[in-house]
């Protein structure tokens, strides 16, 4: 919880140390002093393949049941949807990143920990890497969609 | 990008800068360029040599994958002998490539690699290579660098003569080096004369699949054949094999297999064989091999045991063999990327000898023989020699060439290379070796194609040449330019023993097929976990099953308990990563057995046997990342009677 909310602040430094947001951006909030801190306010898509994604209104869900099994295979032995394991639980993911972001992270992961501030910060937190485990794009798209059925993140 | 775009020019710029270096190659004169040996066999840290090289790794049984020109050892690819780095042979997937007639035979003599053709030229597909004591031949999947077949082959004994593969792949080749009783009998050693037997076998490959099948074998008398070669062009459809003892004797054959003062090179036409089968003229006999396949889907292997053979007799087969005179015990039979001429060396001959196949069609066509052996005829001398390299050098052995008409041949006692032109038969150049040189290997040598540049001379003594290292030397290889008039000698590399022959072609041939990882979804092993959560220990009887999987950087479970002494504990190891480049290893304190060595997707068995109560770990073997240290676990095992349930875990769950 604490590392978290520690994470977020040091977030929204760094992308001002990166210069690459607008001034009148909402950053404003982060000195609004105390309260807690729900969105980075400057969209942070990652870096990888992936610039835009359309989502759906609706859950498609015959691409969702794909992802869940592709998710079972090649994500479950680090992640889980309900607590922190190898890796970050995956529960309410799709609230804190930008669906990009999620895609460049699950096709791009070695250059996302070492340029993107974000994966950064939480790989210093996790300390194993994220691996890479070959999905294709429309893949990872899947397992995107299956994230979206997640519950949000109990502990947020 | 941008990276990548500075790494690029900086290339470029290394590239340029010698200069010389490549513009001077092509120009065919070598004086100029002979100061910088050192650096036309420099690749920079992260470039990649130009071609691959095949060498057989002797009498270690495998097959070492080295660079060219910078020499450098990539991998050593375990064939006919057990590995324990790569657990071939001790895992319960691999043990069953090493099954022979005569039970598990866990090493060999590994001797001739040749690399799969497609109209007589290198494809880069596979590569095939004999073992010599069991006679067995294994083919190598150039996608994983594995080897996925070996089949032994009956009736034989020192399989030599092979393993070489028609234009188009469509028969490897092997030929016995020792006459023996077939079928094998209790008999007087002495009454070897006209008694024993040597049969050439003819493998066919499919041509989708490499998958081999014994066709048939050609029963010619007890003569050793000693090497071979496949026609091409012109002469595709025929095989030649050298031989010696043609004497006929049994003991002490420096002497008395060297009575003889020509000896025979054997033509076979496997076309008019191929015609004899159809028309069913083969004997069908009895014969125990093995055939053993390593199917890349279940990751295992499995051998089975065949029960018949095909016999073609030439005596019975007409225009089926032929015997070529060839001077003092041939050894190297080489044929030129024409197809017209036939090199046979005589190791104790002064000349190189050649024979002309159209010379030899003419003769065959004219009837004109001089004589015949057990029902074979023999041409005669005069009427298929090509000409005679007027004493070149002592002791000649093996003969590759290039693409501009010029053969190069290696002499034993001599230790040199010497170059000569085809057709004139006229020295151009030698080069001494370092030392008594065996074989030697130009990329494409032995095709329609050779790719040139380079030739690779394969040594049998190294003495002084490199640091000592007790009584046993290092093993050697040297590297000739042979871009210009002269060959130029580049350098010297370590090889495993003993480099005896080698195959090569382009990188780009293999580089771009290369498979990276296993997908889990393709794993079709029996004991395969493709989820963590579907790891579980089974029990049965003696027998415990632990379903293991393995990612960066824990096992699943890394917890178990209710194991006792007495039982044997498979543990099914599958690693979930699919990431290039990311194997884990694991062992066991105290398993009788080697580490495995599981790339990302596949599933690989080791058995413990455990001897003591007690809780004892297991961890991972191969480096894997920051938190590999982190990754191990613990059996708990107990007293024969105990009733601790079967219990596994990984963080409690
Ligand atoms: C070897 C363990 C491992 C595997 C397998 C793995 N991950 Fe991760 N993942 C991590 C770690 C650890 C992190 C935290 C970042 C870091 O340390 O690099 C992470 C981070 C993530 C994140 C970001 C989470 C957040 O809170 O922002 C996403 C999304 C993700 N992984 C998706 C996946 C998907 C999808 C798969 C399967 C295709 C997968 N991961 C497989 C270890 C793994
Ligand atoms: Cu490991």
């Amino acid at each position: 919880m604490k590392t978290q909310f520690g994470i977020l602040i040091i977030l929204i430094i760094s992308q001002f140390g990166f210069g690459c947001g607008s001034k009148d951006n909402s950053a404003g909030d982060s000195s609004s002093g105390g309260g807690i801190i729900k969105t980075v306010p400057v969209k942070d898509l990652g870096i990888g393949p992936i610039s835009k994604v359309e989502l759906g209104d609706a859950i498609d869900e015959s691409m969702a049941a794909k992802g869940k099994e592709l998710f079972d295979l090649k994500c479950t032995s680090c992640h889980k949807t309900d607590k922190r394991f190898v890796g970050p639980s995956l529960a309410g993911v799709t609230e804190r990143r930008e669906p990009e972001w999620i895609m460049n992270m699950i096709l791009n992961p070695e250059q996302m920990v070492a340029e993107n501030e974000t994966a950064k910060q939480l790989m210093m937190e996790y300390t194993a890497p994220m691996a890479n485990q070959n999905l294709t794009e429309e893949e990872a798209r899947s397992v995107l969609e299956y994230f979206r059925t997640l519950p949000a993140d109990q502990n947020q | 990008m941008k990276k990548a775009f500075i790494t690029l020019s900086l290339a470029a710029l290394v590239a340029a800068l010698p200069g010389c270096g490549n513009a001077g190659k092509k120009g065919g004169s070598s004086g100029a360029l002979s100061g910088n040996a050192a650096e036309r066999v420099y690749v920079a840290p992260g470039e990649h040599d130009e071609f691959y090289a095949f060498i057989s790794g002797g009498f270690s049984g495998q097959l070492a994958v080295h660079g060219l020109p910078s020499g450098r050892l990539f991998k050593v690819i375990p064939v006919f002998s057990q590995d324990a780095e790569k657990a071939y042979g001790y895992n319960e997937e691999t043990k069953p490539m090493l099954e022979t007639s005569y039970g598990f035979v866990p090493w060999d003599d590994a001797h001739h690699p040749d690399l799969s053709q497609t109209k007589g030229v290198i494809d880069g597909r596979w590569c095939f290579i004999n073992g010599n004591n069991t006679p067995r031949i294994a083919r190598i999947d150039l996608k994983t660098f594995e080897t996925v077949e070996i089949i032994e082959v009956p009736n034989s004994a020192g399989n030599h003569s092979s393993s070489y593969v028609t234009e188009n792949t469509e028969y490897v080749v092997a030929g016995t080096r020792f006459g023996v009783p077939v079928p094998q009998r209790d008999m007087p050693i002495d009454e070897y004369k006209g008694n024993f037997k040597g049969a050439l076998s003819f493998i066919k490959v499919n041509p989708e699949t490499g998958k081999m099948n014994l066709e048939f074998q050609i029963m010619t008398p007890g003569f050793d054949y000693d090497k071979a070669h496949p026609g091409r062009g012109k002469s595709h459809g025929w095989f030649f094999f050298t031989t010696y003892n043609t004497e006929e004797a049994n003991s002490l054959l420096e002497v008395n297999a060297s009575q003889h003062d020509k000896d025979f090179i054997a033509a076979v036409n496997w076309k008019k064989a191929e015609e004899y089968m159809a028309q069913g003229k083969f004997k069908t006999m009895p014969a125990r091999y093995a055939h053993n396949v390593y199917s890349e889907e279940t990751h295992s292997a499995t051998s089975t045991m065949m029960n018949e053979v095909k016999i073609l007799d030439p005596a019975e087969c007409p225009g089926l063999v032929y015997f070529l005179p060839t001077p003092k015990s041939p050894h190297g039979c080489d044929v030129d990327p024409t197809g017209e001429y036939i090199v046979g060396s005589g190791k104790l001959s002064a000349n190189v000898t050649v024979h002309s196949f159209d010379k030899m069609l003419d003769a065959i066509a004219n009837k004109k023989y001089d004589g015949e052996a057990y029902g074979i005829p023999i041409l005669k001398f005069e009427d298929v020699l090509a000409g005679q390299v007027v004493q070149p050098g002592l002791g000649p052995l093996h003969t590759e060439f290039d693409a501009d008409g010029n053969a190069y041949t290696t002499f034993f006692i001599s230790s040199e290379v010497v170059k000569w032109k085809l057709g004139t038969w006229e020295v151009i150049d030698r080069k001494p070796t370092y030392y008594s040189v065996g074989h030697l290997m130009i990329p494409g040598g032995n095709s329609q194609k050779p790719f040139g540049k380079y030739l690779v001379a394969m040594n049998k003594i190294t003495k002084d040449r490199y640091l000592p290292t007790g009584p046993e030397l290092c093993q050697s290889a040297q590297l000739y330019d042979i871009t210009g008039d002269k060959m130029v000698l580049l350098s010297d590399f370590p090889t495993v023993g003993e480099p005896h022959y080698a195959a090569g072609c382009p990188a780009d041939l293999i580089k771009p097929n290369q498979t990276k990882i296993y997908k889990l979804e393709e794993n079709k092993h029996p004991y395969a976990t493709l989820k963590a959560e579907d790891a579980r220990v089974e029990r049965d009887g003696k027998n415990v099953h632990v379903y293991m999987t393995m990612i960066r950087s824990h096992f699943t479970p890394d917890n178990i308990e209710g194991v006792k002494t007495g039982d044997r504990v498979y543990f099914h190891v599958t690693n979930l990563e699919q990431d290039y480049d990311v194997p884990h290893g694991i062992s066991m304190v105290g398993a009788n057995t080697s580490e495995l060595l599981i790339m990302p997707g596949q599933t690989e068995t080791f058995v413990w046997e455990p001897k003591n109560v007690g809780v004892w770990p297991f961890y991972c073997t191969d480096f894997c990342s920051a938190l590999h240290q982190e990754m191990q676990g613990y059996v708990r095992v107990s007293p024969a009677g105990s009733t601790i349930p079967l219990k596994w875990s990984l963080d409690g769950e």
